[in-house]
């Protein structure tokens, strides 16, 4: 036993040395076991049955709405939150897509909204973005989703406006108070961490279905990038602008309001456009409690399996996310260079003769839009629009085409991930007793991620036993790690391509980053055409999901090695795969290991979701709560277990990193060492 | 408040950083901690003095110049000075008046009228033009648009900057951004101004102009000057009375001629080294006691020329000249002496009070 050479509190040499041996003869004893145990003590529960602890949590619910009258908490706080919001809501729709003031139409109708829209696109941003604000708004009304887009806009933009309102003023706190920094992060933290179907519920607990809570749901996980963006832009200020202006006796109010916020400008709009797509990505999560809509057109044609339908609206929020992007974008440039458009005196006085000349237009428009009907309501047959089924057919067709055609192909895929990866592995987790998995994920912890995590497991894994949905979340952590494994493989494969060979990155980049502005859903629509209601199509749009977010770190990852390292691999004659296999791929181990962390968090959320298309478990679960009245604490139930089973894998994976890191260093060290004599 | 010659008046003045509280940077001032070198104190206490026991005063419209190298504590004691930075002990008379105890209300005040401060890095606000930079600290004050205008417009022509009212700072030179952030400073009208190294990132040739506008602003303007630099000819040219610090403590303090003919120790010796003696010192330095057979009719000189201004005079003069003020005799300079300091660069072995030992 070499125990000189072992510093104090670091890893016995023999659990060093036998370390993959450990593991391996974990698994085998699981696999083993679990065949003898099949069956057996799996906590199954069936769908309609609930425990105690359900219905207990169900009678909260109860208890809440019989008193929802009376209780001074409810009719006094939450209610007043509640009818403002829902005002706000309720304004912006009579405003654009609602009937109102007992007129057939909105106030002001299709027409005005797109040439307000351009307008406001043009003094916002550039001419560029105006003109496509303004195709992408026809567009809308081409597919005949006028109304239920800009019902969408109203619920986004209310959602957005209330965001700013509360978010800037508390990043401008964040930044200049040190104690509402330490209070404020951890919250914003879980605000965008936690999936959002998990606060859905306790959200019409105090808020009823309806416009209001979806409208909070969205604040909710929109309002972090703004408030986050705010605090940077206000503390990256120029320190030696601020000192000066201090010293000339500026009070802390004119120093924020002369200095402070427009030099943070720039970055502050680039919250705007962060929490502006934040809020479009939660469409289809407020359809679930009655916002609506697109997302409500989205949900019906996903349960109706009817992927047209579902195409064209999940077409119409992308096309409207890439405009709200663009526009808030060139927002964000504008606020870069305008201060420098005063000394231009042409440009300036261009602008201004545009500005003027545009802003009569909109008037007019306006005037139109809400005085005749043919400018009021989009042209065309009132379901469908004018292209509407057209597409709707058209994908509809295409789908059935293509799962024709590619029967072989996605039969095989089915069969293959089907039987050789999801099937043993959901008999290993959820179909073995639940003390053997118990034992295995704690002897793993322990065995990868050290004592510590020990705990965090145990009672992650006891949380889960207490919810009495154990069965429903190992099939979700089934479906989970399939899709972690497959994207990391991929992620990794793609990632090394990338980063060697520039020229596919520069052609593959630009669509890697557009798709991390689609939000999740859209991935399951083209995937339910393909291969139906399955958990297999859960897995596949996560996977989809998460490969741009992997495929990013990883080739962050590989470019980060040192050139000079790679040089010397070269000189020595190495292939090119044993370049990649034995230096770039080890040193990149930390970007993996963060690749693999963010996949699996993308990943989770995404298997949520698909819960709604068939993937079953604690997604459908968490929806049925809503949609059944007494499923409700079970649906409540369902959503703490996906928050816990969010924290143990992320916190077990992290700390699994941490120490394979640790162990580097230490191994590393330990190699400097020797090699210099030191002892 | 009493009246007193001296604009700007310190005593003790200390600044440590460090973990604050007794055990940290409150608790060394006045203890024999503070008497341990830098390192020392660092390992002990985790604390840097980097302003140890500083005590100068300033008189009424006089540039002082407080000089030393990176890491001397000059930035620091001049943000002292105004309280940008909180000192750890001594004290600071504006004008007899305690900075110390002033509230937060008194202290805007005093910086929005009685001094001002030009930065190394300029500070102007990016998004403003030139003339909004120059009338800020007017804004700040709560002066009316039309009047902080016009007075922005009389400050940019005094400091040759019109004509570039409406141009944003970046699109000006660095020259240009520092007279803008001078004619900031002196629009508010102070009574002291402060400099922090403010020719610090510009060029040569635009530190020799821009020190010969501020020696032009101070002859009309006429106030009072505290000028912090690192650079040894700067603070010659410029200073009527220079500061030399070394890590956070006085070395000397005196005229440039004093610095140069006099210094206080090898550090200061070494510091003027290669400065032209020439250009500095005065014929005060270089006289020597009239002999019994010298001839007296040379001609006239006061004791505070400096010596090269004097070079032409004294060697194109048949007889030794005679330095005098107010009509009573001080010394004799020859041409002897002064080759000695021009060409031999022999910088004076005494000041007058010692008699020169001269050769023949």
């Amino acid at each position: 036993m070499t125990t000189a050479t072992v510093a104090a509190g670091s890893v016995p040499w023999w659990r060093r040395v036998t370390r993959p041996w450990i593991v391996a003869g974990i698994l085998v004893a699981w696999v083993v076991l679990g065949t003898l145990l099949r069956g057996r003590d799996t906590m199954a529960l069936a769908t309609q049955d609930t425990t105690p602890l359900h219905n207990s949590l169900t009678d909260v619910r109860n208890w809440v709405d019989s008193h929802r009258a009376t209780a001074p908490l409810f009719s006094g706080v939450l209610d007043t939150i509640r009818t403002g919001v829902g005002s706000l809501t309720s304004a912006l729709q009579d405003l654009i897509s609602q009937p109102s003031f007992d007129r057939p139409v909105p106030l002001i109708g299709w027409l005005g909204v797109v040439v307000l829209a351009t307008f406001g696109a043009y003094a916002l941003g550039n001419l560029r973005v105006a003109i496509l604000t303004a195709a992408g708004f026809v567009a809308v009304g081409l597919l005949g989703l006028w109304q239920e887009s800009m019902d969408t806009l109203a619920l986004t933009v209310a959602a957005v406006l209330l965001s700013l309102v509360i978010g800037i003023p508390l990043g401008v706190y964040v930044a200049l108070s040190p104690t509402a920094e330490r209070l404020v992060t951890p919250v914003l933290d879980t605000m965008q961490a936690m999936p959002t179907l998990v606060y859905l519920a306790p959200l019409t607990l105090f808020f009823l279905i309806g416009p209001p809570a979806a409208v909070i749901a969205t604040l909710i996980y929109a309002m972090p990038p703004v408030v986050r963006l705010t605090a940077l832009g206000i503390r990256q200020v120029n320190a030696a602008a601020l000192e000066a202006s201090r010293s000339l006796g500026a009070t802390r109010w004119q120093l924020l309001r002369t200095v402070q916020l427009p030099m943070a400008k720039r970055t502050i709009v680039v919250g705007i456009n962060q929490t502006t797509m934040a809020a479009f990505s939660m469409v289809m999560i407020a359809a679930l409690i009655a916002g609506p809509g697109l997302g409500q057109t989205v949900l019906q044609g996903l349960s109706a399996l009817d992927v047209g339908r579902a195409f064209t609206a999940g077409l119409a929020i992308v096309i409207l996310a890439i405009v709200l992007d663009r526009v808030t974008t060139a927002a964000s440039e504008r606020a870069e260079t305008t201060y420098r458009a005063g000394v231009n005196e042409q440009t300036r006085r261009t602008r201004r003769l545009i500005l003027a000349g545009g802003g009569a237009l909109t008037a007019i428009a306006l005037y139109l839009s809400y005085s005749y009907y043919w400018a009021s309501t989009f042209p065309g047959p009132k379901r469908g629009g004018v292209i509407g089924f057209t597409v709707d057919d058209a994908v509809n067709s295409a789908t059935d085409w293509a799962r024709h055609t590619l029967h072989p192909v996605t039969d095989a895929i089915t069969k293959v991930v089907t039987y050789g990866l999801i099937n043993p592995l959901q008999a290993l987790i959820a179909e073995s007793p639940w003390y053997l998995v118990c034992a295995v994920v704690l002897a793993l912890t322990w065995t990868l991620a050290g004592e510590r995590s020990l705990i965090v497991a145990s009672v992650c894994l006891a949380l889960l036993l207490a919810s009495g949905l154990w069965e429903s979340s190992m099939v979700t952590l089934t479906s989970v790690l399939v899709a972690t494994i497959i994207v990391v493989v991929v992620g990794v494969a793609v990632g090394v391509v990338l980063a060697h060979s520039p020229r596919v990155d520069t052609v593959i980049r630009p669509e890697l980053d557009a798709a991390q502005v689609l939000p999740a859903f859209v991935y399951l629509v083209p995937f339910v055409g393909l291969f139906g209601p399955t958990r297999l199509t859960a897995i596949i749009a996560a996977v989809v999901f998460a490969l741009p977010v992997v495929i990013k770190i990883v080739v962050d990852g590989i470019r980060a090695v040192p050139p000079a390292t790679v040089e010397a691999g070269i000189a020595s004659g190495s292939s090119r795969w044993q370049i990649i296999t034995k230096v770039q791929l080890p040193q990149s181990r930390n970007a993996l290991a963060l690749g693999a962390n963010q996949g699996l968090i993308y990943v989770l959320s995404v298997v949520v979701i698909g819960g709604l298309v068939g993937a079953g478990a604690l997604g459908y679960l968490v929806v049925a709560g809503f949609s059944q009245s007494e499923l409700f604490g079970k649906g409540l139930a369902a959503g703490a277990a996906i928050v816990v089973l969010g924290i143990l894998l992320d916190r077990v994976t992290q700390a699994a990193a941490r120490r394979a890191q640790d162990r580097e260093h230490r191994l590393t060290k330990q190699r400097q060492r020797s090699k210099w004599g030191f002892q | 408040m009493p009246a007193t010659t001296s604009a700007l008046d310190v005593t003790g003045l200390w600044k440590v950083f460090g973990p604050s509280g007794r055990g940290g940077s409150d608790g060394i001032v006045g203890t024999p901690l503070a008497e341990l070198p830098a390192a020392e104190l660092r390992r002990r206490t985790g604390c840097v003095a980097a302003v140890r026991d500083i005590s100068f005063e300033v008189r009424r419209n006089e540039v002082f110049v407080v000089m030393g190298l990176s890491g001397s504590g000059k930035s620091t004691l001049v943000r002292c000075l105004t309280r940008l930075v909180e000192p750890t002990a001594g004290t600071v008379l504006l004008d007899g008046e305690d900075l110390a105890a002033a509230d937060a209300k008194r202290l805007r005040e005093l910086r929005r009228n009685r001094f001002a401060m030009v930065f190394q890095n300029f500070g102007l606000l990016p998004h403003r033009r030139v003339i909004d930079n120059v009338a800020y600290g007017l804004e700040v004050r709560g002066v009316g648009k039309a009047q902080r205008h016009e007075r922005a417009r009389e400050v940019l022509d005094l400091v040759g900057l019109t004509g570039y009212e409406d141009y944003y700072p970046d699109q000006l030179s660095g020259g240009m951004q520092q007279r803008v952030g001078l004619g900031r400073a002196l629009a508010v009208d102070p009574d002291v101004l402060f400099f922090d190294e403010p020719f610090s990132a510009l060029d040569p040739l635009i530190r020799r102009d821009m020190q010969n506008e501020v020696i032009r602003l101070h002859r009309e303007v006429g106030k009072t000057l505290v000028f912090i630099t690192h650079d040894l000819h700067e603070a010659l040219r410029l200073g009527d009375r220079i500061l030399i610090m070394r890590e956070g403590e006085t070395v000397q303090l005196g005229r440039p001629d004093e610095v140069v003919g006099a210094p206080a120790d090898d550090y200061v010796r070494d510091f003027v080294a290669d400065v032209p003696r020439s250009q500095v010192l005065t014929l005060s330095w270089v006289m020597r006691p009239p002999a019994p057979d010298d001839p007296m009719d040379g001609p006239e000189l006061p004791p505070d020329m400096v010596v090269r201004d004097a070079a032409r005079v004294v060697l194109s003069a048949g007889a030794p000249v005679r330095v005098v003020r107010a009509g009573e005799l001080l010394g004799l300079v020859d041409s002897e002496a002064i080759l000695r300091v021009t060409v031999a660069e022999d910088g004076a072995p005494a000041p007058r009070t010692q008699t020169a030992a001269v050769g023949g």
